[in-house]
């Protein structure tokens, strides 16, 4: 339990969530018959309480740093104050996984308790100037491992930075932006428009052999996750080599893919995919339908928000304006990237069913709400080349669509 | 009242007479169903023999059956079982609970014995009794086609549990087994050879929008798992998917656990089944994953065998036939017979006598066991007592009398302390830490380590004794979670719940069932696993090391896992933590 809570503590610092010192130095506790913690801290006092209350065995406790916190207490401020503590984002791995985000106004073990005893997390944000504890804090729990608290963490700061820029760009377009809102996009833009690098090296074609391929595709992983191309360290990789698929396995971290990927037979010979990714359908009917090679799949942000930005007037009039992620009916591209609705896995809305249809014509494809698809015909240079440039291409158009707005609002 | 009906028969099949039990909404909420209400009747008869006339056997569905809410269409049957002397209990799908429910009952409580064999019928409120003489000795195929239920579910057994095979089987709907703990020599016992259920009614749902959204948020979980309804997952290839996996992480059992690896493993998987046998998804009354598959062998429909059949069938006891499998599965299905337990037994058989199987020696065997000819006598006692017979105790590869279904412990930490700690033996259901050893969900552990794993274990019993009580399928909690079906309780019944809530309740089922284990002998002497696997090393290679089990480790793991569980180091119960949970217990 010390190995993995001291583990995760690390990966929220990598991720850049959570600071090495300071406030936002993530706080984790593991429960086996004793209770361990990462770190000591002031915090634990209240948390030991909240192992006493509820049947689980690690927690998961952080001061995001910036720019979340900002973006973070901005959200949950709004949630307190207008709708009944929820902040409610609709991006897919919210939608999917967490469906909504709960917000508190204090440190409080009861009060933390009884949204625990129900959901995933909870955001702590006093709205008191005069409460001695400095949020906003997240606080997510696991009944297996720290892992899943780390997990539902990460998730949060995601989906508040994507309901952050997506509302945003919104409320310019509808002439509803808040001063409130003008103030906290200046304070977090210098922490986000880093200048990107420009795209790394990879392991060649042809792969002579599987162990090469393997190679190539903890290669692939872990560049996507050091150029900040996910979401944490989520999102799937694969390679088709000699009649089989090779694909990252599900729930793995894209920066630790040894051991993590399952080599599926095009002949359906084994049944060795059931651990693979919830996109192993997407990926291989991709490759039935184009041809391809490689495959990368990540949650660039400004890719993700751009894929839900749709003109205020023609959405108010749209009959599925409601269920845009699955059933929206135009046919709509940032650049020439097209977007396509579809949700996770295999069911009726699956992108499975939409995500393959697209990429035959394009080497890359955005689902709505949940991130980008790149394919290469031969290493993953093409394809990390184009999920790069997407990228930057989705967060310059987002910048241009704001600045123009704020310049010029009519 | 909301979700539940609120009445409870109880038949007394000694003099055929019947009373209606109206429990009050706060014991129905306390106990929710299933394993948690059959739990509370079973405690009222802990201490006497499974045979004993006034021993219960209960059928319950649970609030959740009837409405919508996904999966949520199984009963659970509960009693005392012939084979180990422990808690018996198990889940089983088909229309039953659904029926039970129309019929408007929450369940059946069954006490006494019948002079002579007799069928249930139970329409709603009307309950016949039927003579079921000229039925008795038919399989349980022959029987359904006899009875020819249509729409009605019918719960039989067959000639395996009427010649007293200890490890018989109820089958339910033709295609179903409840089938540990040897709960159809309890209903034999009682000469009770089916009950046929039919029903008019309807379950109501306090609050249907706040049920359909979270029946939504659950399909899309359900939509989202590559082990349920991806391309390899169960809703394609039934649990025979799980095949390849154990076999490529070395934990097959093979030769009676003497390996953990089979060569042969490649033909024998679950695309193998698909390539010759075409089958169809087929599954339980209501529910959107449909794992069980029927195939067609000689232009007839035939059952596709369970993981576990696959496995043991094959690997376990040395066959490299899948149409053995599939007959051995026909067999036991149309016997009543658990495949678990009676290919466990054939390969501790194997291995005390040295003597290899044919395809035609298996069936023969399994035919012996169920009609109670020569050899077959013995074999139907289980794997335990048969190897106390022979002289080889160690030969059984079982926990508290029940034999271990396909998973190797040295391949998994977390179901090594699972079988042990399990209330009814060797079971992998109970704790099902094959979800996160294996299949990543709802995170991937370290499946060499006890580290961590003895309140996983912990947490998990209590989520699966109210998953059991809710009457849902384990399989949706690959995916989902508590959360949702918190919400989905709260929405049927219109209790406010909370995750917590749920597992509280579970934590009070399981607890119930040390007790009564524990009032029956049962303590830290039988919390244990077969020395093999603390002495022998399974089959490594491949980069991955397969050694036996340190037994220092399992037994601190076990430890601290008393200490979690409220329970003395003893593996006792305490009045303390009974008394918190509303239970009762005087030390022994």
């Amino acid at each position: 339990m010390e190995q993995l809570v001291n583990k995760y503590a690390q990966k929220l610092i990598q991720a850049k969530l959570g600071k090495a010192s300071g406030p936002s130095q993530p706080i984790i506790g593991g429960l086996d018959d004793m209770l361990v913690w990462n770190r000591p801290a002031r915090e634990t006092q209240v948390l030991e309480k909240i192992f006493d209350h509820l049947n689980i065995n690690s927690l998961v406790f952080l001061r995001p740093a910036q720019p979340y916190k900002s973006l973070i207490r901005y959200l949950a401020n709004q949630a307190l104050s207008t709708t009944n503590g929820l902040i409610q984002p609709k991006d897919c791995e919210t939608r999917t996984f967490l469906h909504d985000l709960p917000v508190i106004d204090s440190f409080n073990p009861k009060k933390i308790c009884a949204v625990l005893k129900n959901r995933k997390s909870v955001i702590i944000n006093p709205m008191d100037d005069t409460d001695s504890f400095e949020g906003p804090a997240i606080i997510a729990h696991g009944t297996v491992s720290p892992e899943q608290g780390f997990v539902t963490v990460s998730s949060v700061c995601f989906a508040g930075f994507i309901k952050f820029f997506t509302d945003y760009l919104e409320s310019l377009q509808t002439g509803q932006a808040t001063q409130a809102a003008h103030d906290l996009f200046d304070e977090i833009t210098p922490y986000i428009q880093e200048e990107q690098k420009k795209a790394p090296k990879f392991i060649p074609f042809p792969f002579a052999d599987e162990k090469t391929v393997y190679s190539a595709i903890i290669e692939a992983g872990r560049k996507t996750v050091e150029y900040g191309l996910v979401d944490s360290y989520f999102g799937n990789v694969s390679y088709l080599w000699n009649g089989t698929l090779y694909i990252s396995q599900t729930g793995s971290s894209l920066d630790e893919l040894e051991s993590c990927i399952d080599p599926v037979p095009l002949d359906h010979s084994t049944s060795a995919g059931l651990t693979a990714s919830s996109e192993l359908t997407a990926h291989l009917e991709t490759i039935s339908r184009t041809g391809c090679r490689a495959i990368l799949h990540g949650h660039p942000r400004f890719s993700v928000i751009l894929s839900m930005d749709c003109d205020p007037m023609e959405k108010a009039t749209c009959e599925f304006n409601t269920q845009c992620h699955i059933k929206c009916p135009k046919k709509r591209f940032v650049d020439h990237t097209p977007i396509v609705p579809g949700e996770v896995g295999t069911g009726p809305t699956g992108l499975c069913r939409t995500l393959p249809v697209a990429l035959e014509h394009s080497d890359n494809a955005i689902v709505y709400g949940h991130g980008l698809f790149t394919i290469s015909q031969d290493d993953f240079s093409h394809a990390f080349d184009t999920l790069l440039s997407v990228e930057n291409r989705c967060r310059n158009l987002y910048f241009k669509k704001v600045f123009r707005l704020r310049n010029n609002p009519s | 009242m909301y979700g539940w009906t609120g009445k409870i028969l109880h038949i007394n099949i000694s003099d055929k007479t019947v009373e209606i039990e109206t429990p009050c909404v706060e014991i129905l909420n306390q106990y929710v169903g299933g394993k948690g209400l059959g739990g509370r009747y079973l405690r009222q008869n802990a201490r006497l023999p499974w045979n004993h006339p006034d021993m219960v056997f209960c059928i319950f569905s649970g609030p959740l059956a009837g409405t919508s809410s996904p999966t949520s269409g199984r009963a659970h049957m509960v009693s005392k079982s012939p084979l180990t002397g422990l808690v018996a209990d198990s889940s089983v799908g088909g229309k039953l609970a659904t029926r039970l429910k129309k019929a408007g009952w929450d369940g059946l409580v069954i006490t006494g014995k019948s002079p002579f064999p007799v069928g249930i019928h139970i329409m709603d409120e009307r309950i016949e009794f039927q003579d079921a003489a000229f039925v008795w000795m038919l399989d349980t195929h022959d029987l359904h086609r006899k009875i020819n239920p249509q729409k009605a579910s019918l719960v039989t057994i067959g000639p395996a549990a009427q010649n007293g095979v200890r490890y018989a089987s109820v089958i339910v709907d033709q295609h179903f087994a409840a089938g540990r703990s040897g709960l159809g020599t309890c209903l034999a016992e009682k000469k009770i050879k089916y009950i046929l259920v039919n029903g008019t009614g309807h379950t109501r749902v306090k609050n249907p929008v706040l049920l359909k959204k979270a029946r939504e948020d659950i399909l899309r979980l359900t939509a989202a798992s590559p082990v349920l309804m991806g391309q390899s997952g169960f809703t394609c290839l039934g649990t025979g998917a799980v095949y390849d996996l154990m076999d490529n992480r070395r934990m097959m059992p093979t030769d009676n656990f003497t390996h953990t690896k089979f060569a042969h493993a490649a033909r024998l998987n679950a695309s193998m089944y698909t390539k010759t046998y075409h089958p169809k998804k087929h599954g339980c009354l209501g529910c959107h994953i449909l794992c069980k598959k029927t195939g067609t062998h000689d232009k007839k429909s035939i059952a596709m065998p369970e993981f576990e059949t696959m496995s043991h069938f094959t690997a376990l006891i040395g066959c490299t036939d899948t149409d053995l499998v599939v007959q051995a599965n026909r067999l036991c299905n149309i016997y009543g017979m658990d495949t678990i337990s009676a290919a466990s037994t054939l390969a501790c058989r194997r291995e005390i006598t040295g003597k290899d199987y044919t395809k035609e020696t298996v069936l023969s065997l399994l035919k012996d066991i169920a009609l109670g000819n020569g050899e077959g006598k013995d074999l139907g006692l289980g794997a335990a007592a048969y190897a106390e017979k022979m002289g080889f105790p160690d030969a059984a590869m079982a926990v508290k009398g029940l034999e271990l279904p396909a998973y190797d412990p040295r391949g998994a930490y977390g179901m090594a302390l699972g079988y042990a700690m399990s209330t009814r033996g060797g079971c992998h259901l109970r704790a099902y830490p094959i979800s996160h050893e294996i299949l990543r969900k709802p995170v991937a552990t370290d499946r060499f380590s006890f580290s961590g794993k003895a309140r996983i274990i912990k947490i998990a019993e209590d989520l699966n004794a109210v998953v059991d009580a809710l009457t849902a399928c384990k399989f949706t909690f690959f995916a989902a979670s508590l959360e949702e079906y918190a919400r989905i309780y709260e929405a049927v019944t219109g209790i406010e719940t909370s995750t917590q809530d749920l597992l509280q309740k579970g934590e009070t089922i399981y607890y119930n069932e040390r007790i009564i284990n524990a009032l029956n002998g049962f303590d830290i002497k039988d919390d244990d696993l077969p020395t093999r696997f603390f002495t022998e090393k399974g089959t490594s290679g491949n980069s991955i090391d397969i050694p036996p089990i340190n037994r220092e480790d399992f037994i601190e793991a076990r430890s601290k896992y008393y200490k979690i569980r409220g329970l003395t180091q003893k593996g006792l119960p305490t009045t303390e933590k009974a008394a918190s949970l509303g239970l009762e217990w005087n030390s022994l």
